[in-house]
């Protein structure tokens, strides 16, 4: 570092005034369009902003379990798994599968021939859907590892993060092989129609809060509960921990590291498995490409939080959600360019803080 | 004689890449000795344990305990067998409590009860560790973190001690208190391994020592032998 220091001395001090120059513009422009949107034109209403807020929140939860993924194998192996994404995308298709499957038989009660198994025992379907799609998640997660990262351990850190993106690339063409390039519908049980859900009342208009969507986040809370119990609770966590710190130590207390690293990447999977039927259930849309962007978005998310921490990972991806969900409309400016502010938020906080919101572990690792 | 020997090293080499750090080393320990490993910087000391640990892959070499051999055991299992190494730097687990770092060291095994017995134990032989059970690995002091990394091997029910440079970093009179901890700890029936750059400490309590230059072991004999060799005097207890 001091070598450093003494070599760039001028491009240092240089960095810091552009940080801080642009540091000002954002700031000024974000000022200036919230005052103008919201005190000046007053484009939405309350109850507009209320259903961006819940859609963001329901979007949120999932990127908070993708995110989580990143930042458990991050912290373990400090690398990206940008493949990630796409195992969440195989579970979203495992997930459609089964409901696919469950429409096709009809059920086997006398008092309506037209009755399915899907929509005769809808719960059941919705449990069997999550866990088969956790199930290949979680395999997905296993034997990435096992072929992608692991023969690389001992190679320099781009070397796996290449590897990453190689398989990422592979996962999408072989599932676009295997199930065609086609956009498919997600096939819900007609207990979580996309089109029913609560309507509450804000500001004299009903606002619509899909139970899909109610169903998602409720279930995301749950499983991230279930994750904080088990890394903080467990066995299994605390050997994860132990192995995050320092792999040496932990393979000094009888702890088989290798192991330690595949239930990792089991963990993500489960949990990114998860997403991907939550996905498919909530926005009807599946194809190869459906978890890339996700994918993007949730690294986005663990960054923002702090990478490497898991209630950070947890904090990112709602607050993601909520911004690119309240972001256009705050700014007035396009729907679809919800992706640019998802984006140009990873940018800013890399600019501006890299060890994220709740981490300083990136920051302490780098140095 | 064989029946009482613990650990057989024979000619054990290892290389880091293109640099061979042990070039054939061959030393043995009996059952409840304290066994000393000195030398300089770069000796290959550390080498020698993280081998013995499994951590280390011997290129060639074989390693004996109780005799069988072990070389080639992944980590873990040589920990179930009763080796355990307390590192060099301690590396304890800072983001983790005291008490949290004491059930790591007891990873391999699910008696609750007993794990607990011995928690209690680590306590009464660490009172520190008592009053600062809840408190994170990383805030404790450099001579905390010494006694913290003893407890949680011990919690591992170990047979051979591995100690890499206890007195590192840590003032005289605690170097002293670690020193004592060690012999106590060996006579409840512990064999110790003990490295140190620190010879006069390590040889003063040591039944049989070894010197390791550069790889290669040049000298061995009783810790007093060695104590009063004018050749060890001279290069590692200044003059």
């Amino acid at each position: 570092m001091e070598t450093l220091k003494k070599l760039v001395p001028s491009d240092l001090n240089a960095s810091k005034w552009v940080r801080m120059i642009l540091g000002i513009l954002v700031l000024a422009l974000l000022v200036w369009r919230l005052v103008d949107v919201i005190l000046i034109q007053r484009l939405y209403g309350p109850d507009t902003w209320a259903r961006f807020a819940i859609t963001g929140l329901i979007i949120g939860g999932m990127y908070a379990l993708i995110a989580i993924g990143y930042t458990l194998v991050y912290g373990i192996l400090l690398m990206i798994n940008f493949a990630h994404g796409e195992v969440m995308m195989l579970g979203s298709f495992a997930g459609y599968f089964v409901f696919e499957l469950l429409a096709f038989i009809p059920s086997p009660g006398p008092e309506n021939p037209e009755q399915v198994l899907l929509n005769a025992f809808p719960v059941l379907s919705i449990l069997v859907a999550f866990l088969v799609g956790m199930l290949v998640s979680a395999l997905a997660g296993y034997f990435l590892e096992k072929i992608a990262y692991r023969p690389l351990r001992k190679a320099p850190r781009l070397v796996p993060l290449i590897s990453a993106i190689g398989a990422s690339i592979f996962l999408q063409n072989a599932a676009m092989l295997l199930f065609g390039p086609q956009r498919r519908t997600y096939l819900n049980p007609t207990l979580l129609d996309r089109g029913l859900g609560l309507e509450i009342p804000i500001a004299g208009n009903n606002v619509l809060v899909p139970y899909t969507g109610i169903f998602s986040f409720v279930l995301s809370i749950l499983l991230m509960l279930g994750l904080y119990l088990l890394v903080q609770k467990t066995k299994l966590g605390r050997s994860m921990r132990a192995v995050a710190e320092d792999k040496g130590a932990a393979a000094l207390m009888g702890i088989n590291v290798d192991a330690v690293i595949s239930r990792t990447f089991i963990i993500s999977g489960i949990l990114a498995g998860a997403a991907g039927v939550m996905w498919g259930v909530h926005n009807g849309l599946l194809n190869h490409y459906v978890g890339y962007i996700p994918g993007m978005k949730a690294f986005t998310a663990a960054v923002m939080g702090g990478i490497g921490n898991i209630p950070g990972a947890m904090l990112g991806g709602m607050t993601l959600g909520i911004l690119e969900s309240l972001g256009p409309a705050m700014l007035g400016i396009d729907f679809q360019l919800k992706d640019v502010i998802a984006f140009t938020i990873l940018i800013l906080v890399l600019i501006f803080r890299p060890s994220g919101l709740l981490g300083e572990r990136l920051s302490e690792e780098k140095v | 004689m064989k029946t009482n020997q613990m650990l057989e090293v024979k000619d054990l080499h290892v290389y880091y890449g293109a640099i061979h750090a042990l070039k054939g080393i061959s030393f043995h320990l009996n059952e409840g000795e304290i066994v000393a490993l000195i030398g300089t910087n770069g000796a290959g000391k550390s080498t020698t344990l993280n081998s013995v640990s499994g951590l280390l892959t011997p290129q060639p070499g074989q390693l004996f305990f109780g005799g069988k051999e072990i070389t080639n055991t992944p980590p873990q299992d040589v920990v179930k067998m009763g080796i355990v190494q307390v590192p060099e730097g301690r590396k304890i687990f800072a983001r983790m409590t005291v008490r949290e770092n004491l059930e790591m060291g007891a990873y391999v095994f699910n008696d609750r009860d007993h794990i607990e017995a011995d928690v209690q134990h680590a306590f009464e032989m660490f009172p520190r560790l008592r009053e600062r059970q809840k408190q994170l690995g990383g805030t404790l002091s450099g001579g905390e973190q010494q006694m913290l990394a003893m407890a949680r091997a011990l919690m591992t029910r170990p047979r051979l001690l591995l100690m890499d440079e206890p007195s590192m970093g840590l003032a005289p009179i605690l170097v002293e208190q670690v020193f004592e901890i060690i012999q106590e700890i060996n006579s409840k029936g512990t064999t110790v391994l003990l490295v140190e750059q620190n010879a006069q400490m390590a040889l003063s309590i040591a039944d049989r020592a070894y010197v390791l230059e550069t790889g290669k072991i040049v000298l061995e004999g009783t810790g007093q032998e060695l104590l009063t060799n004018p050749q060890v005097k001279e290069a590692y207890l200044g003059g």
